[in-house]
Order: C-alpha cells, then sequence, then structure tokens
C-alpha cells in the first residue's frame, strides 16, 4: 500500500522506531527511510557514526539508537525530511517531538497548533516548545513540540494557521 | 567565424561541470546558454538534492549553480560564456551556428563540441488540455521559483514521479492548495519521502488515476478524473471532479538533442532513457567524432549524474584535443566510479538497461 499512497504501514513505522526503553531515557532519531534510493547526507551529518549508509549510497540507513545523542543535526540535512527525534524522558504522559518544518507562518515558541498524522489528518493539539532556524540549517527549521503520550507513533505533522 | 577549442552547448549542471572539467586539463571552453542565466533546471529547485556530497547532495538545487559558478571564475580568462544565445544549428563541416537574443547571428567552428542540452517536458492528451491554467510541471516552477509569481489557487498535479510531488511540495510552500495529485500507474514513481512529505501535508495521492477530461469557458475550472484498469483504459463510472484553476502536468521529460541528429549523430530510441538518444562510447562521444554529449541529453536521470557525466565528458573532450592532464586516468576512473555508484540502486536499474544499448563497445559505466 505505502507504494500506493506514500503513508507507511503501522508495522513499518514501529520498526524504525527505537525501543521505548531508549526513548525515555532521552532524545532519539527515528529514521523513516524505507527506500533505496542513491542518498547519503544523513551519514554525513552525523557526528557519532550512529546512521551509516556505507559503501552503496543506495543501501537504507542502519540506525543504532544507542550511539544517538539525539542532536538532531541529520533532520534538517535529510533532502527526504525523513528523520524525526523523539523524546521520552521528560514526562510520564507527554513526550518532546523535533521535526523538521519548511512552511510559512513559522509557528512561536509556546503556540499551540494542530498536530497532524502521516495522512496529514488532525489528531490532537500540540504545544510549541521551540523553534531553531539558524543559518546552518539552512531554511530547514526544526520545531520541538510536546505532545501525549499516546501519540508517540503517530504525531509526524504540524499545521500552523496565519 | 569565431573559433574555439572547445564549445558547451548548454549552461545546465552538465555542461557546467564539463566546462570546469576541460578547464581543469588546461583547454579554453566556450559556454552558449540559450537562457540569462547560467544552471539550467537548478535555478528552479528549491529543495534539498539527495545523492552524496560529491555532487553536493543536502544542498538546494538552486545554490548549486553559485558553487560552479564561482570555481569557474578561477579560469576567468580561458572561459567565455555567452547567454541569452541559443544555438541554433550544428552542421557537417562542425559550424555551430548561434542566434543571440534574437538579433545576432553568428558562426562558430569549436575543435570539438558537446551538447549539454537537458530535456523538455511530455505533453499529456485530453479534450480541451490548451484550457488557460493547464501548464506543464516546468513553466509552474518558473513562474514560482523563478519569477514568484503564483501560477493560480488550487492544483491538480497529473503525474506522480519525482517532479510532480516536488512541485506539489513547493506549490504548498508558495501557499497553493494541492487538491490531488493523481499517476496512472499502480505505484508511485517517485522517491517514496517525497511521496510521505506531501501525502502528511494531506494531499491525497491517486495511483491508477488518470485525466478523463478538462472543463472550462475561458479558462480551466474543472478537471474530470477517472480510474484506470492495468491495461490504463478508463473505468466507466469512477470519474470524479475536482474544482480546480491549475493543472499541473508532469508526466516526464524527453531528452532535448535534435543539434545531434542534425549534425547526423546515430540516435536510437530508448524508453528507459526518456526517447530518442544519441549512442555514445564510455567517454560520452558520439558516432560523429569530436562531438560529445552529457547530462539529461543523453538520457533523463538526475542532475547528480549529470554533473558527473559532465565531468567526465568535459575531461574526454578536452584530451581529445591535446589537453590530456597527467592525472587523466585516475581521474576519469573517479568519474565513472561515481556513476556506477549512483546507479547501483534498484532507481539505477533501468537506467543501466538502457544505458547498456546506446553504450557503443558494450562496457557499461
Ligand atoms: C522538479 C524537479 C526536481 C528535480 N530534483 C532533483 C533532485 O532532487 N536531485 C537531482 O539530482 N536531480 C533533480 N532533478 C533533475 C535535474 O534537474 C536534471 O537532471 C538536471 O538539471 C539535468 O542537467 P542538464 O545539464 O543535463 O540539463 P538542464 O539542467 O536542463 O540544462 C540544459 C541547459 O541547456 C540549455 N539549452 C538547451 N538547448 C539549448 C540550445 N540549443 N542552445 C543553448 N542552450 C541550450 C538550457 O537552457 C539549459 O540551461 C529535478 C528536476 C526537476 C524538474
Amino acid at each position: 500500500m505505502f507504494e500506493k499512497t506514500g503513508i507507511p504501514s503501522k508495522e513499518m513505522i514501529m520498526e524504525k522506531f527505537p525501543p521505548i526503553e531508549r526513548i525515555n531515557e532521552g532524545p532519539v532519531a527515528v529514521v523513516e527511510c524505507y527506500q533505496k534510493i542513491p542518498c547519503n547526507p544523513c551519514q554525513t551529518a552525523c557526528k557519532f557514526n550512529a546512521i551509516i549508509v556505507g559503501e552503496d549510497i543506495n543501501n537504507i540507513p542502519e540506525f543504532y539508537p544507542n550511539k544517538c545523542t539525539g542532536c538532531a543535526l541529520c533532520l534538517s540535512k535529510c533532502p527526504g525530511l525523513s528523520i524525526i527525534v523523539v523524546d521520552g524522558s521528560k514526562s510520564k504522559d507527554r513526550v518532546e517531538v523535533r521535526l523538521p518544518y519548511e512552511f510559512l507562518p513559522l509557528p512561536e515558541e509556546g503556540q499551540i497548533v494542530k498536530g497532524l498524522d502521516r495522512e496529514g489528518e488532525y489528531i490532537t493539539d500540540v504545544k510549541v516548545i521551540k523553534v531553531l532556524n539558524p543559518k546552518s540549517f539552512d531554511r530547514t527549521p526544526i520545531i520541538t513540540i510536546e505532545v501525549d503520550r499516546r501519540f508517540l507513533y503517530t504525531i509526524r505533522n504540524i499545521s500552523v494557521e496565519a | 567565424m569565431k573559433q574555439a577549442d572547445l564549445v558547451i552547448i548548454g549552461g545546465g549542471p552538465a555542461g557546467l561541470c564539463a566546462a570546469l572539467s576541460a578547464l581543469k586539463s588546461g583547454s579554453n571552453v566556450l559556454i552558449i546558454e540559450r537562457n540569462k542565466d547560467l544552471g539550467g533546471q537548478l535555478r528552479k529547485q528549491t529543495h534539498m538534492f539527495f545523492g552524496s556530497e560529491k555532487q553536493h547532495a543536502s544542498l538546494r538545487g538552486i545554490d548549486i549553480p553559485e558553487i560552479l559558478l564561482s570555481q569557474l571564475k578561477e579560469y576567468e580568462d580561458k572561459v567565455e560564456i555567452l547567454t541569452d544565445s541559443t544555438a541554433v544549428g550544428l552542421y557537417e563541416d562542425g559550424v555551430i551556428t548561434v542566434l543571440k537574443k534574437e538579433e545576432d547571428y553568428f558562426k562558430i567552428k569549436p575543435k570539438v563540441t558537446l551538447v549539454a542540452t537537458g530535456a523538455f517536458e511530455k505533453a499529456l492528451a485530453f479534450p480541451n488540455n490548451d484550457l488557460p491554467g493547464i501548464y506543464g510541471a516546468g513553466a509552474v516552477q518558473t513562474l514560482m521559483n523563478v519569477h514568484g509569481v503564483k501560477p493560480g489557487n488550487k492544483v491538480l498535479m497529473v503525474g506522480a514521479g519525482n517532479i510532480g510531488l516536488i512541485v506539489s511540495y513547493q506549490l504548498m510552500q508558495a501557499g497553493v492548495e494541492v487538491k490531488a495529485i493523481l499517476d496512472a500507474a499502480p505505484r508511485i514513481g517517485g522517491y517514496l519521502v517525497h511521496a510521505s512529505k506531501v501525502r502528511r501535508m494531506g494531499v491525497p495521492i491517486l495511483t491508477s488515476h488518470t485525466v478523463k477530461e478538462a472543463i472550462g469557458k475561458n479558462e480551466l475550472e474543472k478537471a474530470i478524473v477517472c480510474q484506470v484498469d492495468e491495461k490504463f483504459m478508463p473505468i466507466e463510472g469512477t470519474e470524479k471532479e475536482f474544482d480546480v484553476d491549475v493543472m499541473c502536468i508532469s508526466v516526464g521529460l524527453t531528452p532535448l538533442n535534435e543539434l545531434l541528429a542534425m549534425r547526423g549523430c546515430e540516435m536510437k530510441y530508448i524508453p528507459q532513457l526518456g526517447g530518442l538518444v544519441p549512442l555514445r562510447d564510455e567517454n560520452y562521444e558520439t558516432t560523429v567524432e569530436n562531438i560529445f554529449v552529457a547530462g539529461d541529453a543523453t538520457g533523463v536521470e538526475e542532475a547528480s549524474a549529470a554533473m558527473v557525466e559532465g565531468y567526465l565528458a568535459g575531461l574526454c573532450a578536452a584530451a581529445k584535443i591535446g589537453y590530456k592532464p597527467e592525472n587523466f586516468e585516475e581521474r576519469r576512473t573517479d568519474y565513472m566510479k561515481q556513476l556506477k555508484d549512483l546507479r547501483s540502486g534498484p532507481a539505477g536499474g533501468h537506467i543501466l538497461s538502457g544505458i547498456g544499448q546506446v553504450l557503443i563497445g558494450g562496457k557499461n559505466v
């Protein structure tokens, strides 16, 4: 179905998520790259060797959650915007999620915006914690949101009303 | 008549890299580009490129020409650039005729010519496909990303290849609503990361769908689409209506290389490469001696491959007229390896099967 709709299945998503214990320890990336394409900037971006594409740049990146520091530098480097960072260490009932967002207007810190799933459907309101847009991110801002833990595996996008 | 060492027709990524490569070997270079600016397709690509670092992956397409042009600057006294100039003919005696700004018409006689003219868009036949509001994806990108003009407000994107997916995303970034993306194929043709990107913005992707007709009096008002079966035949009763003022057609590209056909280079129709392409050897020399080719003009692929082909063809074209550096073999092997790497995945498979049919001497790069 994924190849017909662009929506990954639940199983595909779960396979890419690090174990919940790791998520609860602190920020960690989720590398949602499902297809062999000639591309490797994620590997170049990662200073900790947590993402390895290897000799053949068509390989699907291998991700090592225990090497990942959750620095999120790879988020704005992935041309497919396929990487997010999740952090379950902050609270028992909420998680923080960092995602790339290339639309205007950018949300403001503290703003409540709509949280969307992988189909673009509204699932819940989320609070914007941080908006990072330094020059080094090259016009791919990274937004940190706080989300109800129930939506850890479904939240993937936000919608900001003008 | 103007004389020159190496003339490169087309100043896109392939042409610019070919120029850099030949300059590095010591040749003089003249670039002919019909647009006002160099950079070709890259000037319209506001998204990040995939590929590897050597081909500037992760940078945005629009920023790559800058990098190549600043490298060209280092060879200022050896390179001449003619913009607003179209090569209109390539003759048996090697003469190129050029039209500058539709007023100045002149001839150039180079020692060797490299054609890097890129590709042009395919059209789609359906009733009323000439209504205002129906654009090719290239026109939409030029309006939006080069001139800052919104093409309309509600768009139906036809074609779910990389171009259709990426232009949909760029339309949304410009504040335009994309109602749906459709494709007659049963699967999304573009990279799935790009598909997921637009999907999570709420845009449905309708595979196995085609345009039945466009409706409108003076301009596009509605699009009727329908489902197709495995043989791409419309299924009756599956019609859907979309209220849109723009239909954006992105159903693929075809190599632009009439100049080569005119010159007498042997051409072959290769579906995997997008249409009619010249036969060529490993060094990207065609069946006519001293006529080289690189980039989308050899077969529709990616800017990453176009750049490396440019470096390789530029190196070999310069060597052909006596500028053969000591590290020639080393550079040649490096470029060939980069091309091999880019094409080694599933997406490269069909490109390789196409190349196998046009490669003189049979060895694959
Ligand atoms: C929407 C879209 C997204 C893309 N995304 C990516 C991506 O993410 N990664 C990637 O690697 N590639 C991407 N590409 C593909 C990439 O842009 C092309 O493969 C690449 O530009 C081809 O380079 P080229 O130099 O062969 O041709 P072009 O870029 O088309 O350049 C050809 C040049 O020749 C000039 N010319 C043509 N005829 C003449 C003539 N008779 N006289 C003088 N000048 C002439 C043209 O004006 C043009 O400047 C994308 C393409 C599109 C349309």
